[in-house]
């Protein structure tokens, strides 16, 4: 099947808030969903697309698309919470500087999560309780909640708990009251689509605000965005992008044509008429000869001039004819009894 | 041989260690990328610890003869350290159960996870403060995953395994694991699509050994895809693959551009 990359942000259900009760042990009500500040992109889900077992789509890794809404969300002052089971801290937080790495909090589930480890340096409790330790963190403020990824997740967890943890994740405690503005908490998840059959892809799709899968042509990524909002009818667009080498999203309008396929500059190009056998190469004297040469059946004016004229004894074509003892010279004209 | 160029330079340099190398080969067989790794890696005088589930000892000592090492002698020396599935695979049936073995999943019903295979891999390539000459990183090499599958652990399971040994051996001792896997190709075959899916995002560098799409040929042996995964700085992925064709010979294999091969020429 073809599968195309897609991201699959996480966010709140687009179902309204429950109705207001009197009782509210907590504090002020906080959506689930982010609101999208960015004028264009607005992925809750960074989704990678790696389809074949090769190439073609592991090249669109969404990692980067992570890192880069990570950045975005962190410049704008938010704190950045990321679960991250797929790759180390370290390598997590390479590329970004020192005002994005100070606001962003990272959970390792890499280095043991599973707890095999006899010294034990797993978070307590497993996978699960690190996922829903996420929610108690974001006390204050508008913070972006980043899961690196949720392929991992999907392997060690039951696609319904995790689907349901993931809903009370960016439900958090519900209030009636007033929303403070920019009281926010936005899911991101990234997404292997090809290691998921259709249920769990669905199910998570299902939880999802926005959709965005990424895909690219000639070396230039793009992101399929599948926007859908409470009450309204879901919108799709596609959106050109580059991430440059300190994670800043650049928007394309439009794919850069490229006429040719760039040349790589490393290796040198290789003579195929080096080492042959055979001499494929004309010294001047035989190039001068070949370009000298009329073909046979070149129709030129000259020969045209030849063949209207009518050479010295050449006036009329002869043939001769010696029947030999076995020959039957037949008079008669063979096509008579056509009725033609 | 270009392999060693695409290490750049022929002995492990800090670029190049920490790396996770998955060989994969399709409609062919890539254990020569197998052979190639664990004589470079020896002569490297890495510590390598060898998990061969499928060949027996002596078919790598002799591969590895006429690729100028010898096993025995890494052995003896304590560089190389080997689990020979073939023949301890056997053991786990006639020893008692509370004894762990690697290979313990075979014994259960439900083949569980291979935490007891990551326990030995971890013992065996832990860096000993003993004052002797230290070895160079460390390095895991498995020849195959794709047998795990056939054995009964799952693809889930498989990819726990090696992504333990990625946070320890790669990330934590700055070490290489080097794993073989093979693509099922047409076939559906839902877990090893999984397992390879899985490895390709986990690895930094992929070397894909492909049999030619017009089938067999006496000359071009294959074809080998080099596809650099999680570099530096995200970049286009123009400059992050090249595709070869190679040959492979008594002693060394040879590499050339497609459709170069001194036979066609």
């Amino acid at each position: 099947r073809h599968l195309s990359p897609r991201l699959r942000p996480s966010e709140g259900l687009a179902r309204p808030p429950p109705p207001p009760t009197d009782n509210c042990p907590n504090g002020p009500f906080r959506p689930g969903h982010g609101k999208s500040v960015e004028r264009d992109v607005v992925p809750t889900c960074v989704y990678q697309h790696s389809g074949g077992a090769i190439p073609h789509s592991v090249e669109w890794e969404g990692r980067s698309l992570l890192k880069a809404l990570v950045k975005k969300s962190a410049l704008r002052g938010e704190q950045v919470h990321v679960l991250g089971c797929e790759v180390s801290e370290e390598e997590f937080r390479e590329g970004f500087d020192s005002n994005i790495n100070s606001r962003l909090v990272y959970h390792d589930l890499f280095r043991d999560p599973l707890s095999w480890s006899k010294p034990g340096k797993a978070l307590p409790g497993g996978p699960l309780e690190a996922l829903r330790a996420l929610d108690k963190r974001t006390v204050s403020g508008p913070a972006t909640i980043a899961l690196d990824s949720l392929s991992w997740l999907l392997h060690h967890l039951p696609c319904p708990t995790l689907c349901q943890t993931l809903h009370a994740l960016s439900r958090q405690d519900s209030c009636p009251g007033d929303t403070p503005p920019g009281e926010q908490v936005r899911v991101l998840g990234l997404l292997h689509e090809e290691l998921h059959g259709p249920g769990p892809l669905g199910a998570l799709s299902s939880l999802a605000q926005t959709e965005v899968t990424l895909s690219g042509m000639m070396g230039q990524a793009s992101a399929q965005i599948l926007c859908r909002r409470p009450r309204q009818r879901p919108t799709h667009q596609t959106q050109w992008f580059s991430i440059l080498p300190d994670f800043s999203l650049e928007l394309q309008a439009e794919p850069p044509l490229e006429s040719q396929p760039r040349s790589d500059p490393h290796t040198p190009s290789v003579d195929p008429t080096t080492h042959l056998t055979f001499n494929l190469h004309l010294s001047k004297k035989e190039r001068e000869a070949k370009d000298s040469l009329t073909l046979p059946f070149q129709f030129s004016s000259e020969k045209q001039q030849a063949l209207l004229r009518p050479g010295l004894g050449q006036a009329t074509s002869h043939i001769f004819y010696e029947p030999d003892a076995y020959d039957d010279l037949d008079q008669e004209d063979p096509d008579d009894d056509l009725d033609v | 041989a270009t392999l060693v160029r695409v290490q750049r330079g022929g002995s492990p340099s800090a670029q190049t260690e920490g790396k996770l190398t998955l060989l994969c080969d399709a409609k062919t067989d890539g254990s020569f990328l197998v052979h190639h790794f664990l004589s470079f890696y020896l002569k490297a005088n890495c510590k390598v610890c060898l998990v061969a589930l499928i060949q027996s000892f002596s078919h790598y000592n002799i591969v590895g003869q006429k690729l100028g090492v010898s096993l025995t002698a890494a052995r003896e020396r304590g560089q190389l350290v080997v689990l020979e599935g073939l023949k301890s695979g056997v053991d786990v049936f006639f020893r008692p159960r509370e004894e762990p073995h690697p290979l313990q999943f075979l014994r259960e019903a439900n083949a569980g996870d291979l935490q007891p295979l990551y326990a030995f891999v971890r013992d065996a390539l832990q860096p000993v403060d003993s004052g002797e000459a230290a070895w160079r990183c460390p390095v895991l090499l498995v020849d195959d995953l794709s047998v795990l599958l056939s054995l009964g652990v799952g693809p889930v399971a498989v990819l726990d395994f090696v992504h333990y040994c990625r946070a320890t051996v790669c990330q934590e001792w700055k070490g290489n694991v080097v794993c073989l896997v093979h693509d099922s190709g047409d076939t559906e075959d839902e877990e090893s699509d999984v397992l390879l899916n899985g490895l390709s995002h986990q690895s930094h560098l992929i070397l894909r050994a492909e049999g030619l799409a017009t089938g067999f040929c006496k000359d071009v042996h294959g074809q080998l895809r080099i596809l650099w995964r999680r570099p530096l700085q995200p970049t286009t992925h123009r400059d992050r693959s090249l595709t070869y064709q190679y040959k492979i010979q008594d002693k060394s294999v040879s590499f050339f551009a497609k459709g170069m091969s001194p036979a066609v020429l």
